[in-house]
């Protein structure tokens, strides 16, 4: 057995050797990529739910109001508590991403293609008006300043900031990495997959559509609020902008550049992502968003499978 | 003997079609009942008012003695009645085995947990018992759309078999099969079935089927029942036989 084979062999060993892989890199690169990767680690565990949802059939365009709450309940917790420890807020965030999803999901698990993007749109803009208007509270427009936080107890000297969120970061991302293998191997998770295939036989096995929707709606919700509160302590600011469709938007084009083939496309296509839109930015500041609308344009072209076809093509060709 | 499913004044109507007209039905236990009638007789809205998928405008539904008139497909389900379809409802993106292994977690009522695997060793066997009773073995972990139309109306059944019920309805178990394969379906099927000891109602168009397989008929025409006995005796009288293969022909024709 040569070592592709066993990494390959098992997710869980793949997640292993990837942790070591990006740890390492995270000691060697420039800050500004590592600064970039975390970035695009946070919002790649916010793609992963919209890319979770998709197997069950649903787009969600509103991913923001999650990534957002727990955002914003981080800069109130600090803010109006003091609390600094990245632990106990991330948590809260989650809490709060989880809770407000258990709300809303009530009533959005019911409705399916269309009728659930726009509802989900709807309750995104919704918060983001909320965000925008109560300026005394929410410093409107110019959002929130969140501090740096400490870890276990430990703060943060400047030089090592960077780093150490990186670490945290990627801690957080192989956590969920392995939970969210749990759940795709589950009996949820196949259900889930079965509900985008036949609604009808799901429900005349016994199994309640609505229940399923709702249980993965919170886990994407939750991945959210992780997401969230990631890119909160990276960026140290917070805006409205979180929730705003745009964003949203963003991580539907990410889960389509990446693919919903495995857990680990989703961050593949954020990490890329990402670099496409610094170098993008680079070669034509006021063009960007041309650029990037165009090679996702055609990767959905070509790879309607997404960049993860690039991989399952290398593997069917090793195969073979 | 046990009344598995007991009907009383069953009637229902589409846009002034009446589609059920007082249908009074009693099923014992161990019953393989065949319903037989031209198209438009009633016999899919009966199945369909049965497993939930319609709510009658009148009359009462009694399984095991419980009513479940208007209850939900899903909890019917749950109660123990399963279903087939016209058109097989398969997962097609997955395995002929996570089919039925969803099925299985379906049944359990572990469909919602999200932390143990699907695939558990014993699930997997009786995944492929399961299988292997339909005859369906040779396709076990292929993708389901490799599997030939006759192999796709014995998986739809498979997954309601998969659940355990203690009546069974099938709606056309071997429409859109070829001639040839179609006594083959019905022999594996009722194979499956006879050991099973699962009460059974299946809906068929093709007489012969039905003459074979069914040990009780109820002949279905204008949403009402036209007669209910066993096979023998009711293909000898012309009268039925003229009924049920006359609409037909007046149905082709139209």
């Amino acid at each position: 057995m040569n070592i592709w084979s066993w990494v390959r062999s098992s997710p869980l060993v793949a997640v292993a050797v990837l942790f070591v892989i990006f740890l390492g890199l995270g000691f060697v690169l420039p800050e500004w990529i590592v600064f970039l990767l975390t970035l695009a680690l946070a919002q790649g565990l916010v793609v992963l739910g919209v890319a979770l949802l998709m197997q069950g059939g649903l787009v969600s365009f509103g991913q923001g109001l999650f990534y957002a709450a727990s955002a914003y309940a981080i800069g109130f917790a600090m803010r109006l508590f003091g609390i600094q420890e990245a632990l106990i807020v991330t948590v809260l965030g989650i809490l709060v991403g989880v809770g407000l999803a258990a709300l809303v999901g009530l009533l959005i698990a019911r409705y399916r293609e269309i009728f659930f993007a726009m509802l989900t749109l709807a309750f995104s803009m919704a918060f983001w008006g909320v965000l925008q208007k109560s300026t005394s509270i929410t410093g409107g427009d110019d959002g929130m300043r969140i501090g740096t936080p400490t870890i276990l107890g430990f703060v943060l000297p400047p030089e090592r900031l960077r780093i150490t969120l990186y670490v945290y970061t990627l801690v957080c991302v192989v956590v969920m990495l392995y939970l969210i293998y749990r759940y795709l191997e589950s009996p949820l998770g196949y259900t889930v997959r079965a509900i985008r295939d036949n609604e009808i036989r799901v429900e005349y096995s016994g199994v309640s559509v609505y229940r399923s929707v709702y249980l993965v709606y919170l886990l994407a919700a939750g991945l959210a609020s992780l997401g969230g509160a990631l890119t909160a302590f990276n960026v140290g600011h917070i805006t409205p902008n979180l929730t705003y469709w745009a964003t949203s938007g963003q991580f539907v084009a990410i889960a389509l550049l990446g693919g919903t083939g495995s857990v680990f496309a989703p961050l593949v296509g954020s990490i890329v992502f990402e670099l496409i839109r610094t170098y993008a930015f680079k070669l034509s500041p006021d063009t960007w968003q041309m650029t990037i609308g165009i090679i996702i344009l055609a990767v959905i072209l070509f790879m309607p499978e997404g960049l993860w076809t690039i991989y399952q093509r290398l593997v069917g060709r090793k195969q073979a | 003997m046990t009344t598995v499913l007991e009907t009383v004044g069953l009637s229902h109507s589409f846009d002034h079609v009446v589609v059920a007209d007082n249908i009074n039905v009693k099923v014992e236990a161990g019953e393989r009942i065949g319903i037989v009638g031209p198209n438009g007789a009633g016999k899919t809205t009966f199945v369909n008012m049965i497993t939930g998928h319609i709510k009658p405008a009148h009359g009462r539904i009694l399984y095991l003695g419980t009513e479940i008139t208007g209850h939900s497909s899903r909890s019917i389900t749950q109660l123990g009645i399963a279903r087939s379809f016209q058109i097989p409802q398969l997962y097609p993106a997955l395995s002929v085995r996570e089919n039925v292994m969803i099925a299985l977690a379906a049944r359990l009522g572990k469909s919602l947990d999200f932390w143990n695997p699907l695939k558990r060793k014993v699930w997997q066997a009786e995944a492929l018992d399961i299988l292997k009773q339909f005859g369906l073995e040779s396709y076990v972990d292929r993708p389901v759309n490799v599997l030939p139309e006759g192999g796709r109306k014995l998986l739809d059944i498979a997954l309601a078999f998969a659940l355990k019920p203690r009546l069974l309805l099938m709606d056309e178990p071997t429409s859109g099969v070829s001639m040839q394969d179609k006594f083959g379906v019905m022999d594996t099927l009722v194979d499956v079935l006879q050991r099973s000891g699962v009460t059974t109602i299946f809906v068929e168009h093709d007489m012969d089927v039905v003459y074979r397989y069914a040990d009780r008929v109820l002949v279905f025409g204008e949403g009402r029942i036209l007669a209910d006995g066993d096979p023998q005796s009711l293909f000898a009288d012309a009268d039925i036989r003229r009924a049920v293969i006359g609409w037909e022909y007046r149905h082709d024709d139209a």
